[in-house]
């Protein structure tokens, strides 16, 4: 990957360059502000964009006493949650748009905001009546159906606001913000060496996506090159990691359709993939196997084998499982023509990731913009176009050989090499920006750095953001009792966005 | 037929008992099969139960707007599951219970379970309850023709809509084949399936509110309330599997409780069709997905056809 681009606009400016890198086919890639008035006095939004070239980091200075920029939701949807998220976090607005609180529950009150510099960290509030006004829809026979935040299985909270006409959904607005932590307060205590520990406890289950994304951040602005072993290591727990969701999520959605055995067939899969993982990597969810100037351990030549030699029995479990999925009528009926996104949706909602290469929007950094390794590792992109649960299964099953295929591809042709290189004090002007193809999607995160080697301001954004309206949209004119599956065909993270 | 003596009452008390005090073991059985045919270890079929006992030690909790009609229908429901094992012949056909209902009024007592489950489900007001309620009440009215259908066919059969009766008929006389009874027992299968909550139709090991039918309907109920509801869903599916062996594997049935080597006979032969009927169950529950909710209508308009096609064949064909 070509490293990114940085820009300074003015609130017009702003505007221009993103309806242009709309009209181009350019996607917003991430939404944040920070506070700088200890340094000149303002607040900054950064916007994230990605086009043909790579990532674009856009920076408008806004005045502290009226931050305001121009609403940008009407070129791309997924901005409207980013922004109320960042208004409610450091006070800084969009002028028009909706106006409701996203992170703000009622963990402090309205006009207090906890990410601006002079809040102290350990300030805590009252607990206050946590009104949100929900759009209501109104129309003969149509009732509500509240679902969440506390649900029936060990899953993470999430509101559900269904409107529907006996079974068929009419809309649904979803709310996010329970599991809402301070991460990013939180990582402002840390030193920059610090901050890969928690950016891998972001989204447990794209941990090494996160922390890779960090240490690619750090280790740009230190200017660090790193062995080509370390990056293969590096590509092999990512390809991991993609493969144990795959699994899982195969499983789940099998058991969704009431499909048991799907369940622990490809549970015992997974589980299999963990416990190899705990042996080879220490952990079983490798989040500290990924650190600043490489990884934390090396693969032995026992550990290499033992690792290459699992790979083709898995590829042919796989591929068994996957003919019992395809021939078997009752769960392609359930998975066929369930929660579609057209294309020309999902282009037009910014559909990104896994879910995006079901709808035909082949964006994959793999391909798409290759970090090394994967500029040598031809990675094989995967789309389809039905845009239904059925592309979704399809492309996680495709997804999940290509992994193993990369796999095969690293432990065969392991090069020798160090694995950790020491880091050189970071930049303290230029932020760092890392961007990894996790097994959602793109996995991005923006850091910038303090003299004395502290983070200043570190924004980790999860590719669940844009979408989680994406989903809204899948459940209209489908039926209620259709949603767990659908929801679990994106299964998108709570924690990631929720921060 | 059997006369009502003292000693035939008391004996059909005792197998009213007993059946309901097995019925957890059938529930358990069928989990365990599923479980094996899944690879899994399984809890034990003594896993039932444990959660009745478990739910019996707990403190309800109970919604402070609750009607005493959502008190009450644990027992309703305990009640007529009972009062349906009563009537249906388990170990003999002599009962001194079967004047008192037919097959019709079977049909009527299970409707009635379900219209008061339906009742405690939207007593609360809570959206899951009134959906459960909704879709309890579409499978409902859509399985209880198909039903209807099966008792009709076997009834022209037997001349009679005494359910010992058709048993003793089928059980006692020279043995003879049906092809409408095909027909019937098939369709009795299908709404076997759906009455009781199991895949294809309902998933009973689902935690997803939203894809619930019966779960749906029991979410608010805890404690001694939930304990009663779960028995009274296991007692159901014993009568159920009882009804479908009275009908169609009547064989080593006594025809009296006086004689012991009658019971002797029937006793394990009861024991060996449950054990299969219940491993049956959990193969086609572990073969299928669960249909789509709107797929049920045409699962269950397959089994009214079925039944029809059954009572078709006995009135016009005569076999």
């Amino acid at each position: 990957m070509a490293s990114a681009r940085y820009a300074c606009a003015d609130a017009t400016g702003l505007h221009k360059i993103c309806e242009q890198t709309r009209a181009a086919g350019g996607t917003l890639q991430a939404l944040w502000a920070s506070d700088e008035r200890d340094r000149d006095g303002g607040f900054r939004l950064w916007i994230a964009l990605g086009d043909a070239e790579g990532l674009l980091l856009l920076e408008l200075p806004l005045a502290a006493e009226r931050p305001e920029y121009p609403d940008l939701s009407d070129l791309f949807p997924a901005a409207a949650h980013l922004q109320r998220a960042t208004h409610d976090l450091l006070g800084v607005r969009a002028v028009r748009g909706d106006s409701r609180p996203w992170l703000r529950h009622a963990a402090w009150p309205e006009g207090t905001f906890p990410l601006r510099r002079d809040l102290p960290a350990e300030t805590s509030y009252p607990a206050a009546n946590d009104a949100y006004p929900f759009v209501r829809v109104t129309g003969e026979g149509v009732h509500e159906i509240a679902v969440g935040p506390v649900h029936a299985g060990t899953i993470e909270p999430g509101h559900f606001r269904f409107s529907a006409v006996g079974e068929k959904v009419l809309r649904l607005e979803v709310r996010l913000g329970y599991a809402h932590k301070g991460i990013e307060k939180r990582f402002e205590s840390l030193s920059v060496l610090e901050g890969q520990r928690l950016a891998a406890r972001v989204c447990g289950d794209s941990a090494v996506a996160f922390s890779w994304a960090y240490c690619m951040a750090l280790e740009g602005m230190c200017g660090t090159l790193l062995p080509e072993r370390t990056l293969r290591l590096r590509a092999l727990l990512l390809e991991r990691e993609r493969l144990a969701n795959h699994l899982g999520d195969l499983g789940a959605l099998g058991n969704d359709a009431g499909f048991a055995m799907g369940l622990t067939q490809f549970s015992r899969l997974k589980e299999e993939l963990l416990r190899m993982n705990a042996r080879v990597f220490g952990s079983r969810y490798p989040m500290d196997a990924v650190i600043p100037g490489g990884v934390a351990a090396d693969l032995t030549e026992a550990a290499r084998r033992e690792l290459l030699e699992a790979v083709t029995p898995l590829e042919n479990e796989i591929t068994i499982l996957r003919n019992i999925y395809a021939d078997h009528s009752g769960l392609q009926d359930r998975f066929t023509g369930t929660g579609r996104i057209t294309p020309a949706l999902a282009a037009q909602l910014g559909l990104r990731g896994l879910a995006g290469r079901a709808s035909g929007q082949p964006g994959d950094l793999r391909c798409d913009h290759p970090c090394a390794p994967y500029d040598k590792l031809a990675v094989r992109r995967v789309t389809q176009t039905g845009g239904d649960v059925a592309a979704r299964v399809a492309v996680r099953f495709a997804e999940a050989q290509e992994s193993l295929r990369l796999c095969r591809v690293i432990l065969e042709s392991l090069p020798s090499g160090e694995v950790q290189v020491p880091l050189r004090k970071p930049d303290d002007f230029l932020p760092g920006s890392g961007w990894i193809e996790g097994w959602r999607g793109p996995v991005l995160v923006f850091l910038q750095a303090s003299k004395d080697g502290r983070i200043r301001r570190c924004h980790p954004h999860d590719p669940s953001w844009q979408n989680w309206p994406v989903v809204e949209h899948a459940i209209i004119g489908n039926i209620v009792a259709d949603f767990p599956l659908i929801n679990k065909s994106f299964n998108l993270s709570y924690s990631g966005v929720d921060l | 037929m059997g006369a009502v003596t003292l000693t035939a009452v008391l004996a059909q008390a005792a197998a009213t008992v007993m059946a309901v005090l097995v019925a957890p073991l059938l529930l358990g059985w069928v989990n365990q099969c599923r479980a094996w045919l899944q690879n899994r270890s399984g809890p034990g079929i003594l896993r039932p139960y444990r959660q009745i006992r478990k739910l019996f030690h707990k403190d309800a909790v109970i919604a402070s707007n609750a009607s005493p009609l959502f008190r009450l229908v644990p027992y309703v429901e305990f009640a007529s599951m009972a009062l349906a094992a009563a009537i249906i012949p388990t170990l003999w056909t002599g009962l001194p219970f079967a004047i008192a209902a037919d097959t019709i009024a079977l049909v009527g007592l299970f409707a009635m379970a379900r219209l008061f489950l339906a009742l405690a489900a939207m007593d609360i007001g809570t959206a899951f309850g009134s959906i459960g309620a909704r879709r309890e009440m579409l499978i409902g009215f859509l399985a209880e023709p198909a039903l209807l259908m099966v008792f009709f066919t076997t009834s022209l059969i037997a001349r009679s809509t005494s359910l010992p009766t058709i048993a003793d008929g089928f059980a006692h006389q020279p043995f003879a084949l049906f092809p409408s009874l095909a027909f019937a027992s098939v369709a009795f299968v299908m709404v076997l399936l759906a009455e009781n909550t199991r895949i294809p139709v309902d998933n009973p090991a689902t935690h997803l509110e939203l894809t619930m039918i019966h779960e749906a309907t029991v979410l608010e109920y805890s404690a001694r309330h939930l304990a009663l509801i779960d028995w009274s869903a296991a007692l159901k599916l014993f009568n159920y599997v009882c009804i479908g062996l009275a009908l169609f594997l009547p064989w080593g049935l006594a025809e009296s409780p006086a004689n012991p080597a009658g019971l002797l006979l029937a006793a394990p032969a009861l024991v060996l069709k449950l054990a299969v009927a219940g491993a049956g169950l959990a193969l086609i529950e572990t073969l299928n997905a669960k249909m789509r909710l709107f797929r049920a209508p045409e699962f269950l308009a397959t089994a009214f056809l079925l039944a029809m096609l059954g009572l078709l064949v006995r009135l016009l064909l005569g076999s």
